[in-house]
Protein backbone atom coordinates (compact mmCIF):
# COMPACT_ATOMS: atom_id res chain seq x y z
CA UNK A 1 0.00 0.00 0.00
CA UNK A 2 2.84 2.34 -0.76
CA UNK A 3 2.64 4.99 -3.41
CA UNK A 4 5.39 4.15 -5.87
CA UNK A 5 6.26 4.07 -9.53
CA UNK A 6 3.32 1.74 -10.18
CA UNK A 7 1.35 4.97 -10.33
CA UNK A 8 3.28 6.09 -13.39
CA UNK A 9 3.16 2.62 -14.88
CA UNK A 10 -0.60 2.52 -14.52
CA UNK A 11 -0.92 5.98 -15.99
CA UNK A 12 1.07 4.96 -19.04
CA UNK A 13 -0.75 1.63 -19.40
CA UNK A 14 -4.08 3.40 -19.16
CA UNK A 15 -3.04 6.00 -21.73
CA UNK A 16 -1.90 3.26 -24.11
CA UNK A 17 -5.14 1.31 -23.72
CA UNK A 18 -7.19 4.45 -24.27
CA UNK A 19 -5.18 5.32 -27.36
CA UNK A 20 -5.51 1.80 -28.72
CA UNK A 21 -9.23 1.77 -28.07
CA UNK A 22 -9.60 5.19 -29.67
CA UNK A 23 -7.69 4.19 -32.77
CA UNK A 24 -8.44 0.54 -33.44
CA UNK A 25 -11.59 -0.40 -31.53
CA UNK A 26 -14.07 2.41 -31.33
CA UNK A 27 -14.11 3.78 -34.91
CA UNK A 28 -14.67 0.50 -36.81
CA UNK A 29 -17.38 -0.68 -34.42
CA UNK A 30 -19.16 2.66 -34.40
CA UNK A 31 -18.91 2.80 -38.16
CA UNK A 32 -20.46 -0.64 -38.46
CA UNK A 33 -23.22 0.38 -36.09
CA UNK A 34 -23.93 3.53 -38.09
CA UNK A 35 -23.86 1.54 -41.28
CA UNK A 36 -26.34 -0.96 -39.90
CA UNK A 37 -28.56 1.86 -38.68
CA UNK A 38 -28.51 3.31 -42.18
CA UNK A 39 -29.16 -0.10 -43.70
CA UNK A 40 -32.18 -0.62 -41.49
CA UNK A 41 -33.49 2.84 -42.26
CA UNK A 42 -33.00 2.16 -45.98
CA UNK A 43 -34.71 -1.17 -45.63
CA UNK A 44 -37.68 0.40 -43.89
CA UNK A 45 -37.90 3.10 -46.54
CA UNK A 46 -37.70 0.45 -49.27
CA UNK A 47 -40.44 -1.53 -47.59
CA UNK A 48 -42.59 1.58 -47.42
CA UNK A 49 -41.90 2.28 -51.07
CA UNK A 50 -42.68 -1.32 -51.94
CA UNK A 51 -45.97 -1.15 -50.14
CA UNK A 52 -46.84 2.06 -51.93
CA UNK A 53 -45.91 0.53 -55.26
CA UNK A 54 -47.96 -2.53 -54.51
CA UNK A 55 -50.93 -0.33 -53.77
CA UNK A 56 -50.45 1.45 -57.06
CA UNK A 57 -50.08 -1.84 -58.89
CA UNK A 58 -53.24 -3.14 -57.30
CA UNK A 59 -55.08 -0.04 -58.34
CA UNK A 60 -53.74 -0.39 -61.86
CA UNK A 61 -54.64 -4.05 -61.95
CA UNK A 62 -58.17 -3.20 -60.87
CA UNK A 63 -58.35 -0.62 -63.61
CA UNK A 64 -57.10 -3.10 -66.20
CA UNK A 65 -59.63 -5.66 -65.05
CA UNK A 66 -62.35 -3.07 -65.31
CA UNK A 67 -61.29 -2.14 -68.82
CA UNK A 68 -61.08 -5.78 -69.80
CA UNK A 69 -64.55 -6.41 -68.47
CA UNK A 70 -65.92 -3.44 -70.37
CA UNK A 71 -64.20 -4.54 -73.52
CA UNK A 72 -65.41 -8.08 -73.10
CA UNK A 73 -69.01 -7.02 -72.65
CA UNK A 74 -68.70 -4.74 -75.64
CA UNK A 75 -67.31 -7.58 -77.71
CA UNK A 76 -70.09 -9.88 -76.56
CA UNK A 77 -72.75 -7.38 -77.44
CA UNK A 78 -71.12 -6.71 -80.78
CA UNK A 79 -71.01 -10.41 -81.46
CA UNK A 80 -74.62 -10.73 -80.51
CA UNK A 81 -75.54 -7.91 -82.81
CA UNK A 82 -73.51 -9.43 -85.59
CA UNK A 83 -75.11 -12.80 -84.94
CA UNK A 84 -78.52 -11.31 -85.17
CA UNK A 85 -77.55 -9.58 -88.36
CA UNK A 86 -76.26 -12.83 -89.81
CA UNK A 87 -79.41 -14.66 -88.79
CA UNK A 88 -81.53 -11.93 -90.34
CA UNK A 89 -79.51 -11.98 -93.49
CA UNK A 90 -79.73 -15.75 -93.64
CA UNK A 91 -83.44 -15.55 -93.16
CA UNK A 92 -83.72 -13.06 -96.04
CA UNK A 93 -81.65 -15.12 -98.41
CA UNK A 94 -83.47 -18.24 -97.38
CA UNK A 95 -86.78 -16.60 -98.09
CA UNK A 96 -85.80 -15.30 -101.54
CA UNK A 97 -84.17 -18.61 -102.36
CA UNK A 98 -87.28 -20.39 -101.27
CA UNK A 99 -89.43 -18.16 -103.40
CA UNK A 100 -87.11 -18.61 -106.33
CA UNK A 101 -87.20 -22.36 -105.93
CA UNK A 102 -90.94 -22.23 -105.55
CA UNK A 103 -91.49 -20.19 -108.72
CA UNK A 104 -89.14 -22.34 -110.73
CA UNK A 105 -90.84 -25.42 -109.37
CA UNK A 106 -94.20 -23.96 -110.31
CA UNK A 107 -93.00 -23.13 -113.79
CA UNK A 108 -91.61 -26.59 -114.17
CA UNK A 109 -94.83 -28.10 -112.92
CA UNK A 110 -96.78 -26.05 -115.38
CA UNK A 111 -94.45 -26.98 -118.18
CA UNK A 112 -94.67 -30.60 -117.18
CA UNK A 113 -98.42 -30.35 -117.05
CA UNK A 114 -98.55 -28.76 -120.48
CA UNK A 115 -96.31 -31.40 -121.87
CA UNK A 116 -98.41 -34.11 -120.27
CA UNK A 117 -101.49 -32.52 -121.62
CA UNK A 118 -100.03 -32.38 -125.11
CA UNK A 119 -98.93 -35.94 -124.90
CA UNK A 120 -102.25 -36.94 -123.56
CA UNK A 121 -103.88 -35.08 -126.32
CA UNK A 122 -101.80 -36.93 -128.88
CA UNK A 123 -102.38 -40.22 -127.20
CA UNK A 124 -106.13 -39.57 -126.86
CA UNK A 125 -106.36 -39.22 -130.65
CA UNK A 126 -104.56 -42.44 -131.25
CA UNK A 127 -106.47 -44.22 -128.43
CA UNK A 128 -109.64 -42.85 -129.93
CA UNK A 129 -108.61 -44.04 -133.35
CA UNK A 130 -107.67 -47.42 -131.95
CA UNK A 131 -110.91 -47.60 -130.02
CA UNK A 132 -112.74 -46.50 -132.99
CA UNK A 133 -110.93 -49.08 -135.04
CA UNK A 134 -111.77 -51.76 -132.46
CA UNK A 135 -115.36 -50.66 -132.28
CA UNK A 136 -115.48 -50.49 -136.00
CA UNK A 137 -113.99 -53.90 -136.46
CA UNK A 138 -116.47 -55.43 -134.03
CA UNK A 139 -119.48 -53.52 -135.45
CA UNK A 140 -118.85 -54.45 -139.00
CA UNK A 141 -121.66 -56.68 -140.26
CA UNK A 142 -120.76 -57.79 -143.63
CA UNK A 143 -124.34 -58.08 -144.80
CA UNK A 144 -125.57 -54.83 -143.55
CA UNK A 145 -122.38 -53.12 -144.58
CA UNK A 146 -122.54 -54.73 -147.87
CA UNK A 147 -126.05 -53.45 -148.25
CA UNK A 148 -124.86 -50.10 -147.16
CA UNK A 149 -122.00 -50.22 -149.51
CA UNK A 150 -124.15 -51.51 -152.21
CA UNK A 151 -126.57 -48.74 -151.66
CA UNK A 152 -123.61 -46.32 -151.84
CA UNK A 153 -122.37 -47.93 -154.87
CA UNK A 154 -125.85 -47.82 -156.35
CA UNK A 155 -126.06 -44.17 -155.75
CA UNK A 156 -122.89 -43.51 -157.52
CA UNK B 1 11.70 -13.37 6.88
CA UNK B 2 8.46 -15.26 6.99
CA UNK B 3 5.88 -13.80 9.27
CA UNK B 4 4.28 -16.05 11.82
CA UNK B 5 1.01 -17.57 10.64
CA UNK B 6 -1.47 -15.56 12.67
CA UNK B 7 -4.72 -13.93 11.66
CA UNK B 8 -3.15 -10.50 11.50
CA UNK B 9 -0.17 -11.95 9.69
CA UNK B 10 -2.49 -13.58 7.17
CA UNK B 11 -4.35 -10.33 6.60
CA UNK B 12 -1.15 -8.33 6.28
CA UNK B 13 0.24 -10.88 3.88
CA UNK B 14 -2.81 -10.53 1.69
CA UNK B 15 -2.66 -6.77 1.68
CA UNK B 16 0.96 -6.62 0.55
CA UNK B 17 1.80 -6.14 -3.10
CA UNK B 18 4.59 -7.95 -4.84
CA UNK B 19 7.00 -5.03 -4.92
CA UNK B 20 10.14 -4.84 -7.01
CA UNK B 21 12.71 -2.21 -6.21
CA UNK B 22 15.98 -1.44 -4.44
CA UNK B 23 16.54 -4.09 -1.81
CA UNK B 24 16.88 -3.06 1.83
CA UNK B 25 17.82 -5.05 4.87
CA UNK B 26 16.84 -4.55 8.44
CA UNK B 27 20.02 -4.15 10.47
CA UNK B 28 18.15 -3.95 13.74
CA UNK B 29 14.40 -3.48 14.36
CA UNK B 30 13.33 -0.21 12.74
CA UNK B 31 16.68 0.52 11.09
CA UNK B 32 16.94 -0.23 7.36
CA UNK B 33 19.83 0.12 4.98
CA UNK B 34 19.90 -0.29 1.19
CA UNK B 35 21.91 -3.26 -0.02
CA UNK B 36 22.54 -1.82 -3.46
CA UNK B 37 20.77 -4.66 -5.33
CA UNK B 38 17.36 -4.75 -6.92
CA UNK B 39 14.85 -7.43 -6.15
CA UNK B 40 11.46 -8.31 -4.70
CA UNK B 41 10.61 -7.09 -1.22
CA UNK B 42 10.51 -9.97 1.23
CA UNK B 43 8.32 -8.20 3.78
CA UNK B 44 5.94 -5.32 3.92
CA UNK B 45 8.52 -3.38 5.94
CA UNK B 46 11.06 -3.76 3.20
CA UNK B 47 8.46 -2.79 0.58
CA UNK B 48 7.76 0.37 2.54
CA UNK B 49 11.51 1.19 2.62
CA UNK B 50 11.84 0.87 -1.15
CA UNK B 51 10.38 4.32 -1.67
CA UNK B 52 8.86 5.72 -4.82
CA UNK B 53 11.14 4.08 -7.35
CA UNK B 54 9.81 0.60 -6.87
CA UNK B 55 7.01 -1.08 -8.71
CA UNK B 56 4.14 -3.35 -7.74
CA UNK B 57 4.68 -6.15 -10.22
CA UNK B 58 1.41 -7.93 -9.42
CA UNK B 59 -0.66 -4.80 -10.01
CA UNK B 60 1.07 -4.07 -13.27
CA UNK B 61 0.93 -7.66 -14.45
CA UNK B 62 -2.74 -8.20 -13.67
CA UNK B 63 -3.88 -4.84 -15.00
CA UNK B 64 -1.93 -5.13 -18.23
CA UNK B 65 -3.06 -8.74 -18.65
CA UNK B 66 -6.70 -7.78 -18.18
CA UNK B 67 -6.39 -4.65 -20.29
CA UNK B 68 -4.70 -6.66 -23.02
CA UNK B 69 -7.43 -9.27 -22.85
CA UNK B 70 -10.06 -6.58 -23.19
CA UNK B 71 -8.30 -4.91 -26.10
CA UNK B 72 -7.78 -8.26 -27.79
CA UNK B 73 -11.46 -9.08 -27.44
CA UNK B 74 -12.70 -5.75 -28.79
CA UNK B 75 -10.05 -5.64 -31.50
CA UNK B 76 -10.95 -9.12 -32.70
CA UNK B 77 -14.59 -8.02 -32.88
CA UNK B 78 -13.69 -4.77 -34.62
CA UNK B 79 -11.63 -6.61 -37.23
CA UNK B 80 -14.43 -8.93 -38.27
CA UNK B 81 -17.27 -6.53 -37.75
CA UNK B 82 -19.95 -6.30 -40.38
CA UNK B 83 -23.04 -4.19 -40.71
CA UNK B 84 -25.00 -7.31 -41.54
CA UNK B 85 -26.40 -9.86 -39.12
CA UNK B 86 -24.08 -9.82 -36.08
CA UNK B 87 -22.55 -12.91 -34.50
CA UNK B 88 -23.05 -13.58 -30.80
CA UNK B 89 -19.63 -12.20 -29.87
CA UNK B 90 -20.18 -9.14 -31.99
CA UNK B 91 -23.59 -8.69 -30.45
CA UNK B 92 -22.10 -8.77 -26.98
CA UNK B 93 -19.41 -6.23 -27.84
CA UNK B 94 -21.95 -4.01 -29.55
CA UNK B 95 -24.22 -4.22 -26.55
CA UNK B 96 -21.43 -2.91 -24.28
CA UNK B 97 -20.40 -0.25 -26.75
CA UNK B 98 -23.92 1.01 -27.28
CA UNK B 99 -24.44 1.16 -23.53
CA UNK B 100 -21.25 3.23 -23.16
CA UNK B 101 -22.13 5.38 -26.12
CA UNK B 102 -25.55 6.10 -24.67
CA UNK B 103 -24.14 7.07 -21.27
CA UNK B 104 -21.50 9.28 -22.86
CA UNK B 105 -24.07 10.97 -25.08
CA UNK B 106 -26.18 11.51 -21.98
CA UNK B 107 -23.53 13.27 -19.93
CA UNK B 108 -21.02 14.67 -22.40
CA UNK B 109 -22.05 17.70 -24.43
CA UNK B 110 -18.65 18.94 -25.53
CA UNK B 111 -19.35 18.48 -29.20
CA UNK B 112 -17.19 16.27 -31.36
CA UNK B 113 -14.55 14.57 -29.29
CA UNK B 114 -13.19 11.23 -30.44
CA UNK B 115 -11.44 10.54 -27.15
CA UNK B 116 -14.13 10.62 -24.50
CA UNK B 117 -16.27 7.71 -25.64
CA UNK B 118 -13.40 5.24 -26.25
CA UNK B 119 -11.89 6.30 -22.94
CA UNK B 120 -15.21 5.65 -21.22
CA UNK B 121 -15.30 2.19 -22.79
CA UNK B 122 -11.74 1.47 -21.69
CA UNK B 123 -12.42 2.70 -18.16
CA UNK B 124 -15.64 0.77 -17.73
CA UNK B 125 -14.50 -2.56 -19.07
CA UNK B 126 -11.00 -2.42 -17.67
CA UNK B 127 -12.06 -1.44 -14.17
CA UNK B 128 -14.85 -3.98 -14.30
CA UNK B 129 -12.40 -6.74 -15.19
CA UNK B 130 -9.91 -5.63 -12.54
CA UNK B 131 -12.66 -5.48 -9.93
CA UNK B 132 -13.91 -8.86 -11.06
CA UNK B 133 -10.67 -10.43 -9.83
CA UNK B 134 -12.08 -9.75 -6.38
CA UNK B 135 -14.54 -12.60 -6.86
CA UNK B 136 -11.78 -15.16 -7.29
CA UNK B 137 -11.24 -16.84 -3.91
CA UNK B 138 -8.64 -14.74 -2.08
CA UNK B 139 -6.08 -17.50 -1.60
CA UNK B 140 -6.33 -19.27 -4.92
CA UNK B 141 -4.02 -17.32 -7.18
CA UNK B 142 -1.67 -15.97 -4.46
CA UNK B 143 -1.07 -19.53 -3.28
CA UNK B 144 -0.54 -20.77 -6.81
CA UNK B 145 1.91 -17.96 -7.52
CA UNK B 146 3.72 -18.42 -4.20
CA UNK B 147 4.15 -22.15 -4.65
CA UNK B 148 5.03 -21.74 -8.30
CA UNK B 149 7.70 -19.20 -7.36
CA UNK B 150 9.03 -21.37 -4.59
CA UNK B 151 9.24 -24.34 -6.95
CA UNK B 152 11.02 -22.36 -9.65
CA UNK B 153 13.17 -19.92 -7.70
CA UNK B 154 13.44 -21.77 -4.42
CA UNK B 155 12.13 -18.92 -2.28
CA UNK B 156 10.02 -19.34 0.82
CA UNK B 157 6.37 -19.26 -0.37
CA UNK B 158 5.53 -17.07 2.61
CA UNK B 159 7.79 -14.35 1.25
CA UNK B 160 5.96 -14.17 -2.07
CA UNK B 161 3.17 -11.66 -2.10
CA UNK B 162 0.55 -11.45 -4.77
CA UNK B 163 -2.54 -9.27 -4.93
CA UNK B 164 -4.69 -10.10 -7.87
CA UNK B 165 -7.07 -7.13 -7.65
CA UNK B 166 -5.21 -4.15 -9.13
CA UNK B 167 -7.92 -1.72 -8.05
CA UNK B 168 -7.16 -2.48 -4.40
CA UNK B 169 -3.78 -0.90 -5.02
CA UNK B 170 -4.10 2.92 -4.70
CA UNK B 171 -1.33 3.27 -7.28
CA UNK B 172 -3.57 1.80 -9.94
CA UNK B 173 -6.59 3.97 -9.23
CA UNK B 174 -4.48 7.08 -8.72
CA UNK B 175 -2.62 6.42 -11.94
CA UNK B 176 -5.87 6.29 -13.88
CA UNK B 177 -7.27 9.31 -12.07
CA UNK B 178 -4.08 11.26 -12.79
CA UNK B 179 -4.42 10.52 -16.48
CA UNK B 180 -8.00 11.78 -16.31
CA UNK B 181 -6.74 14.85 -14.45
CA UNK B 182 -4.11 15.56 -17.12
CA UNK B 183 -6.78 15.28 -19.80
CA UNK B 184 -9.00 17.65 -17.82
CA UNK B 185 -6.21 20.23 -17.69
CA UNK B 186 -5.42 19.70 -21.38
CA UNK B 187 -8.99 20.22 -22.52
CA UNK B 188 -9.54 23.11 -20.12
CA UNK B 189 -6.58 24.94 -21.62
CA UNK B 190 -7.50 23.92 -25.15
CA UNK B 191 -11.17 24.89 -25.03
CA UNK B 192 -11.09 27.90 -22.69
CA UNK B 193 -7.60 29.13 -23.36
CA UNK B 194 -5.09 29.91 -20.63
CA UNK B 195 -6.92 33.10 -19.69
CA UNK B 196 -10.30 31.45 -19.68
CA UNK B 197 -9.13 28.63 -17.47
CA UNK B 198 -7.35 30.93 -15.03
CA UNK B 199 -10.46 33.10 -15.02
CA UNK B 200 -12.54 30.09 -14.17
CA UNK B 201 -10.22 29.30 -11.28
CA UNK B 202 -10.09 32.83 -9.85
CA UNK B 203 -13.22 34.82 -10.76
CA UNK B 204 -15.89 32.61 -9.25
CA UNK B 205 -17.89 31.88 -7.23
CA UNK B 206 -17.53 35.23 -5.41
CA UNK B 207 -16.55 37.67 -8.16
CA UNK B 208 -13.23 39.39 -8.76
CA UNK B 209 -12.92 41.10 -5.37
CA UNK B 210 -12.59 37.79 -3.57
CA UNK B 211 -9.93 36.48 -5.91
CA UNK B 212 -7.69 34.62 -3.41
CA UNK B 213 -10.64 32.86 -1.81
CA UNK B 214 -11.96 31.91 -5.21
CA UNK B 215 -8.59 30.57 -6.21
CA UNK B 216 -8.23 28.45 -3.10
CA UNK B 217 -11.76 27.10 -3.40
CA UNK B 218 -11.55 26.33 -7.10
CA UNK B 219 -8.12 24.77 -6.85
CA UNK B 220 -9.27 22.50 -4.07
CA UNK B 221 -12.33 21.60 -6.14
CA UNK B 222 -10.16 20.87 -9.14
CA UNK B 223 -7.67 18.73 -7.27
CA UNK B 224 -10.37 16.97 -5.30
CA UNK B 225 -11.78 15.59 -8.56
CA UNK B 226 -9.03 13.07 -9.42
CA UNK B 227 -8.46 12.21 -5.77
CA UNK B 228 -12.12 11.51 -5.11
CA UNK B 229 -12.20 9.47 -8.31
CA UNK B 230 -9.21 7.39 -7.29
CA UNK B 231 -10.00 7.02 -3.61
CA UNK B 232 -13.65 6.11 -4.14
CA UNK B 233 -12.72 3.17 -6.33
CA UNK B 234 -9.78 2.18 -4.18
CA UNK B 235 -11.78 2.47 -0.94
CA UNK B 236 -14.66 0.39 -2.20
CA UNK B 237 -12.50 -2.34 -3.63
CA UNK B 238 -10.12 -2.37 -0.67
CA UNK B 239 -13.01 -2.69 1.74
CA UNK B 240 -14.55 -5.45 -0.33
CA UNK B 241 -11.26 -7.30 -0.50
CA UNK B 242 -10.84 -6.86 3.24
CA UNK B 243 -14.22 -8.42 3.92
CA UNK B 244 -13.30 -11.38 1.72
CA UNK B 245 -10.04 -11.79 3.62
CA UNK B 246 -11.80 -11.58 6.97
CA UNK B 247 -14.32 -14.17 5.86
CA UNK B 248 -11.43 -16.33 4.71
CA UNK B 249 -9.85 -16.19 8.16
CA UNK B 250 -13.00 -17.80 9.55
CA UNK B 251 -12.37 -20.97 7.56
CA UNK B 252 -9.73 -21.99 10.03
CA UNK B 253 -12.10 -21.68 12.99
CA UNK B 254 -13.80 -25.05 13.01
CA UNK B 255 -16.51 -26.72 10.99
CA UNK B 256 -19.47 -24.59 12.13
CA UNK B 257 -17.80 -21.23 11.65
CA UNK B 258 -16.16 -22.53 8.50
CA UNK B 259 -19.46 -23.42 6.85
CA UNK B 260 -20.93 -20.15 8.05
CA UNK B 261 -17.99 -18.41 6.40
CA UNK B 262 -18.81 -20.25 3.19
CA UNK B 263 -22.34 -18.88 3.28
CA UNK B 264 -21.04 -15.40 4.06
CA UNK B 265 -18.59 -15.54 1.22
CA UNK B 266 -21.26 -16.50 -1.29
CA UNK B 267 -23.54 -13.76 0.01
CA UNK B 268 -20.82 -11.14 -0.05
CA UNK B 269 -19.69 -12.22 -3.51
CA UNK B 270 -23.21 -11.84 -4.87
CA UNK B 271 -23.51 -8.43 -3.28
CA UNK B 272 -20.04 -7.55 -4.50
CA UNK B 273 -21.02 -8.15 -8.12
CA UNK B 274 -23.17 -5.06 -7.75
CA UNK B 275 -20.35 -3.00 -6.22
CA UNK B 276 -17.90 -4.10 -8.90
CA UNK B 277 -20.16 -2.99 -11.71
CA UNK B 278 -21.32 0.12 -9.93
CA UNK B 279 -17.80 1.33 -9.17
CA UNK B 280 -16.69 0.77 -12.76
CA UNK B 281 -19.77 2.66 -13.93
CA UNK B 282 -19.26 5.53 -11.47
CA UNK B 283 -15.62 5.96 -12.49
CA UNK B 284 -16.69 6.05 -16.13
CA UNK B 285 -19.58 8.48 -15.65
CA UNK B 286 -17.58 10.84 -13.44
CA UNK B 287 -14.71 10.86 -15.90
CA UNK B 288 -17.15 11.74 -18.66
CA UNK B 289 -18.68 14.47 -16.53
CA UNK B 290 -15.25 15.91 -15.72
CA UNK B 291 -14.40 15.89 -19.41
CA UNK B 292 -17.67 17.65 -20.08
CA UNK B 293 -16.88 20.29 -17.43
CA UNK B 294 -13.46 20.81 -18.98
CA UNK B 295 -15.19 21.48 -22.30
CA UNK B 296 -17.72 23.95 -20.98
CA UNK B 297 -17.02 27.65 -21.44
CA UNK B 298 -19.36 28.89 -18.74
CA UNK B 299 -20.62 27.40 -15.57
Amino acid sequence: MNINATLIGQLIAFAIFVAFCMKYVWPPIMQALEERKKKIADGLAAAERGRHEQELAEKRAQQVIHEAKDQASEIVSQAQRRGNEIVDEAKGTARTEGERILTSARAEIEQEANRARDELRAQVASVALAGAGKILSREIDDKAHTDLLDELVSQI
Amino acid sequence: MAEELTTSGYIKHHLQNLTFGPKHEELEPGVWAPTGDYGFAMSSGEAAQMGFWSINVDTMFMSILLGGLMMWFFRSVAKKISAGVPTNTQNFAEWIIEFIDDSVRGSFSGGKNTLVAPMALTIFVWIFLMNLMDLIPVDLIPLAVAHGASAIFGVDPHDVFFKIVPTTDPNATLGMALFVFLLMLYYSFKVKGVGGFIGELTLQPFGKWALPINFVLETVTLIAKPFSLALRLFGNMYAGEMVFILIATMYGAGLVLGSFAGLLQVGWAIFHILIITLQAFIFMVLTTVYMDMAHQEHH
